[in-house]
């Protein structure tokens, strides 16, 4: 395991100098108990990740529901301690922080959630919901908060400030409720923005409208943005690399535009087979889709995860050995046995 | 109405559906007329909030207590079905000949009743069918739908929701119907998920020649079954065209903004978000309702228009396809 995570590490070299967040080989596992005391095994949702994202970067993971994109999202916020490996966050590694040091962590890490309603508590009004990160920072002058308030509202175009400072969650659209999670995600003036599913939950033209902020918002303030989603459709247009999951692995990894022009692993295919774009084409052809369902994360398949659906399946290799990552094309990394050296191609 | 010798399937003319709530009388449905062809898919596309769901409440009349109108016409197969007695319509409308697969409706499955009793439950209960014979035709519809014959004897939560959607979607073909509404039948599924039952819609309208009604407001799953496409806006139809023409060269202003706004995985095109908001259906504006969000805006906006007719059965909501300039204008 660690010589890939090594191998992995080493082909960032583009902006290995001034990385932010690096993942080494981060399990997170949830244990499964039977009337709350037998173990009967563990939920291996996030088996084995290593990536770096650099300061300023805009990555998106990618993957189906299940695959484990929000518990390594949980995990990089430091919500759930890591089963196995390291998240190392400015030079600090998340295993070793105390109390003091979560709180400077959270401090650095906004979150945006995917249900913004559900996010926002429903009997503050925006300026208290606002004002709480800065409270529990410490930040005790009233006059102070304020002032950071209303530059976040015009940051998130929530104009005039005044009329927004005021109101309830409930009396606030879906685009507004999300512009208020970032504008609470970005007041404590973070280095980063994990935004799980952000816009999953608004209606199409409200979707393109808050990742059009987020990204602006990221490239202004140099932040390094981790949009989880399982979208492809958006992701060309709101993040630089793409990592895409599947049962608890990063099985391909590259820059947007060459992944997307150039999948390598058979998952990634059929992901991007699957995504219709509006066109009266679409409906004279049937896609040629994989059958089945992601694996359970209990007991995943063994060898590669992917094997049981894979239409390309190598016979005796795929479903004994774990494939490594190998990298078909420049900076675009796929676990997957096809593009071993010796393949024939 | 058109050069199409097909008589339609369903006929809906002028239906209006009017909620009474402690704030005023919602205009959920406001005069919508469209028709169903047989053996045709046609998408009702429409953000949230525009009433496309109320619709099909109003045609399977599924009503809620604080109705304050409902009228209009709607013919099927020749009967005018707003005309039929509650028990009438039970009984010979629906889910006899018009089923539906409702939002969300595979988390509403019964969780203690095994999902084949559930799927053969409308034979038993609309044709009185024995249970034997009935689980019979439920094993045949499961065939059609891509679920193993074992799955009859599972229970819900057995099955994962792609599954549970085939369920629900056997359950709505059960009785044999000529139309099946599909109120998003695969927003809360998987990419790969929904490819599939997509692909399973596609073979049971080539192979049973069902007709479709599909609701969604997800522009590129339309594409993925639509013939035609109506784009509903706070209320009305405001364009309605084939969807060869629809998805590469729309009429209506906002139909080209809501093009536009598409994320595309295959060209290389940054999507533009629509600035503004649908208008509240309590007080809808009198003239265009999509007239202060509309980029070509001009004075006869603030008259309502009606649907235009326009060349090969379209139809287009707006005042600039009255006036051939303006029209000329727009095309550019």
């Amino acid at each position: 395991m660690n010589h890939t995570a090594v191998a992995r590490a080493s082909t960032r070299t583009d902006t290995g100098a001034d990385v932010l967040l690096s993942a080494r080989d981060l399990h997170t596992w949830f244990e499964l108990r039977r009337w709350g005391i037998l173990r009967i095994g563990h939920v291996r949702a996030v088996d084995g990740v290593t990536f770096d994202l650099a300061r300023g970067e805009a990555v998106a993971f990618v993957g189906e529901s299940g695959c484990g994109k929000s518990s390594l999202a949980r995990t990089l916020l430091g919500l759930h301690r890591p089963t196995r490996g390291q998240v190392v966050f400015d030079g600090r590694d998340l295993n070793q922080l105390d109390r003091e040091g979560f709180k400077w962590h959270r401090a650095r890490v906004g979150y945006v959630q995917q249900d913004p309603y559900g996010a926002l508590p429903p009997f503050l009004d925006v300026r208290r919901i606002l004002a709480e990160p800065l409270i529990v920072h410490g930040i005790s002058s009233r006059a102070e908060r304020e002032r950071r308030i209303r530059e976040v509202l015009a940051e998130v175009r929530l104009l005039p400030v005044e009329e927004f400072l005021t109101k309830f969650p409930h009396m606030l659209s879906g685009g507004q409720q999300q512009r208020i999670v970032i504008a609470r995600a970005l007041i404590l003036k973070p280095a980063m923005i994990i935004a799980d599913e952000p816009v999953s939950m608004l209606d199409a033209s409200v979707r393109v409208e808050i990742l059009n902020l987020l990204r602006e918002i990221q490239r202004t303030r140099h932040l390094t943005l981790a949009f989880i989603t399982h979208d492809l459709s958006t992701v060309r247009y709101f993040a630089e690399r793409i990592f895409v999951m599947y049962a608890g692995k990063i099985i391909e990894q590259g820059p947007v535009d060459e992944l997307l022009a150039a999948p390598q692993h058979p998952y990634t295919q059929s992901l991007l087979a699957a995504i219709p774009d509006p066109d009266a084409k679409n409906a004279a052809q049937l896609r040629d889709i994989p059958l089945g369902e992601p694996p359970s994360l209990l007991h995943p398949p063994s060898g590669c995860r992917f094997h049981p659906r894979c239409p390309k399946v190598i016979a005796g290799l795929c479903e004994v050995k774990v494939p490594p990552d190998f990298e078909p094309r420049p900076h675009q990394l796929a676990a997957c046995w096809l593009h071993r050296p010796e393949a024939p191609t | 109405m058109t050069s199409d010798e097909r008589a339609p399937l369903l006929r809906v003319e002028d239906l209006c559906l009017h909620y009474r709530t402690q704030h005023g009388t919602v205009r959920a449905v406001d005069g919508v007329s469209f028709e169903v062809r047989r053996n045709e898919a046609i998408v009702l596309l429409g953000e949230s909030g525009c009433g496309k769901t109320s619709l099909t409440k109003a045609l399977l009349r599924m009503l809620p207590r604080n109705v304050a109108e409902y009228s209009g016409r709607v013919w099927l197969e020749g009967t005018d079905i707003m005309a039929l007695s509650e028990e009438e319509f039970r009984e010979q409308v629906r889910w006899v000949r018009i089923s539906m697969v409702m939002q969300a409706a595979m988390n509403a499955l019964n969780p203690v009743m095994r999902v084949g009793e559930q799927v053969a439950e409308p034979l038993r209960v609309h044709r009185q069918w024995p249970r034997a014979r009935a689980l019979e035709r439920a094993a045949e519809v499961f065939k059609l739908v891509g679920l193993p014959n074992d799955f009859l004897q599972r229970y819900p939560f057995e099955l994962s929701g792609g599954m549970r959607q085939r369920a629900v979607l056997a359950m709505a073909l059960v009785t044999e119907p000529s139309l099946v509404i599909l109120d998003e039948p695969t927003s809360a599924l998987d990419v790969l998920t929904q490819a599939n039952i997509m692909n399973v819609l596609k073979q049971i309208k080539r192979d049973l020649g069902t007709s479709f009604l599909l609701i969604t407001h997800d522009v590129a799953a339309s594409s993925e079954i639509a013939d035609r496409v109506a784009l509903m806006y706070a209320g009305e139809i405001v364009e309605l065209a084939d969807a060869a023409r629809f998805f590469r060269d729309p009429d209506h202003p906002y139909a080209k903004l809501l093009m536009a706004s598409v994320p595309r995985l295959r060209e290389v095109r940054q999507p533009e978000h629509i600035p503004g908001q649908p208008p509240s259906l309590l007080h809808p504006p009198p003239g265009c309702r999509f007239a202060d969000r509309c980029p070509s805006r001009f004075e006869r906006c603030i008259e309502h228009p009606s649907l235009l007719p326009q060349p090969e059965g379209r139809g287009v909501r707006c005042w600039l396809y009255a006036d051939e300039r303006r029209q000329r204008e727009a095309q550019r």
